[in-house]
């Protein structure tokens, strides 16, 4: 009973072509149709889009990337010239600042010098007028004392 | 099979009945439009569901079906090239949903429960019809393909490493809606059968490990019966030099 079912009854089985085949196929082309109309068409326009704008924001990334690793290295030698600048200012003040200590110094030494030079002279010429005095008193004296010794005589 | 000594209620087996409906003088295997539109009706349902509102960033169902759109143009695109591509996705598309959905349908649901003056509903893949009507689609498509894509150049495939090839190629042209349609059939058709078939001899547990199997199968001819579609349409648009 069953290979009469399988194998070319006249009724059913299951090689049994009928307006199954071409309704069916009919079916499916609409499906195709309607499937491309609500899913392909609207589900591609999605993900397109979004593609697009994964790679214009990621094409953006990289520019803003490349702007920024720019800034970065111009920023570094802004800030060595910078702060060559700065040890250039400072060794300059220091030599600055060396000169001036030296120059005082000197000028200092040099006064020093003279104040000592003049302290100098006047010790000597008031020790000289002192010995002169000395000796001028030594001789009034000697002459008093010869001048009592005679009137004494 | 219901000459068999014994009788279980649930697991009757009736192979090559159909349900007759008759359209004017045309006869249609009832059993196979219902199902038929049981799956295009719950296709419908998840893809209206999914596209209604999308967002540019994917949430729930959106998720599912921009998933299954990538899968389908990669198989369209690896098969048919970038070329001409997206002109036959929805077809490549609609295959693979359908025969997916029909054969996982036929797998997944109950359909015996339901009972029918005659025939029983499955999966529409296990009928010869379907599967026919969908592998002679698919020789059309690549006929239209090739032809629309290459004009008269188109035929130059027939000759095209060496004149031998021509009675092979002509032969190729009925074996493939042949082996497509048959491969789908006799897939679907088995493992419905062997089911059935071990569901009436050991109603429990035993038949859920083939009842995966099923699932593994269906999905795979699925797959198969989408990819050798973009494949023939993709060699019938091939550029040759």
């Amino acid at each position: 009973m069953t290979s009469m079912f399988l194998f070319g009854a006249t009724e059913g089985g299951l090689f049994d072509f009928d307006a199954t085949l071409p309704l069916m196929a009919v079916q499916v082309v609409l499906l195709t149709f309607i499937l491309n109309a609500l899913f392909f068409k609207p589900v591609g326009k999605v993900v397109e889009e979004r593609e697009g704008f994964i790679s214009t924001t990621r094409a953006d990334a990289k520019k803003k990337l490349a702007e920024v690793e720019r800034l970065e290295s111009s920023l570094r030698d802004q800030l060595k010239e910078a702060r060559q600048a700065a040890q250039h200012v400072i060794s300059e003040a220091e030599q600055d600042s060396d000169k001036l200590y030296r120059e005082a110094l000197a000028l200092a030494t040099t006064e020093a010098n003279a104040s000592r030079e003049a302290a100098r002279r006047e010790i000597d010429s008031q020790k000289e007028s002192a010995l002169n005095q000395i000796k001028s008193d030594a001789s009034t004296l000697g002459d008093l004392i010869v001048e009592r010794l005679l009137a004494a005589q | 099979m219901g000459s068999l000594p014994f009788f279980l209620p649930f697991a009757e087996l009736e192979v090559g009945q159909h349900l007759y409906w008759q359209l004017g003088n045309l006869r249609i295997h009832g059993q196979v439009f219902m199902t038929s539109w049981i799956v295009i009706g719950a296709l419908l349902v998840f893809v209206i569901a999914g596209t209604k509102k999308m967002e540019r960033d994917p949430r729930g169902l959106q998720n599912l079906l921009e998933f299954l759109w990538d899968y389908i143009r990669d198989l369209a695109r690896t098969q048919i090239g970038e070329k001409v591509y997206r002109d036959w996705m929805p077809f490549i598309g609609t295959l693979f949903l359908f025969i997916f959905v029909s054969n996982w349908g036929g797998a997944l649901v109950p359909w015996r429960l339901i009972h029918l003056p005659s025939g029983e509903l499955g999966a529409p893949t296990a009928d010869i019809n379907t599967t026919v009507a969908l592998a002679l689609l698919v020789s059309l498509s690549y006929f239209y393909a090739g032809l629309s894509n290459k004009g008269l150049r188109y035929f130059e495939y027939y000759v095209h490493p060496t004149p031998i090839m021509l009675p092979f190629k002509i032969v190729e042209d009925f074996t493939k809606p042949l082996s497509l349609s048959f491969r789908l059939f006799g897939n679907i058709l088995a493992d419905e059968l062997v089911v059935a078939v071990l569901v009436f001899l050991v109603p429990l547990v035993l038949p859920v490990p083939v009842m995966f199997l099923g699932l593994f199968t269906s999905a795979i001819q699925a797959l198969i019966f989408a990819t050798l579609a973009a494949y023939y349409i993709g060699e019938a648009v091939e550029e040759h030099h």
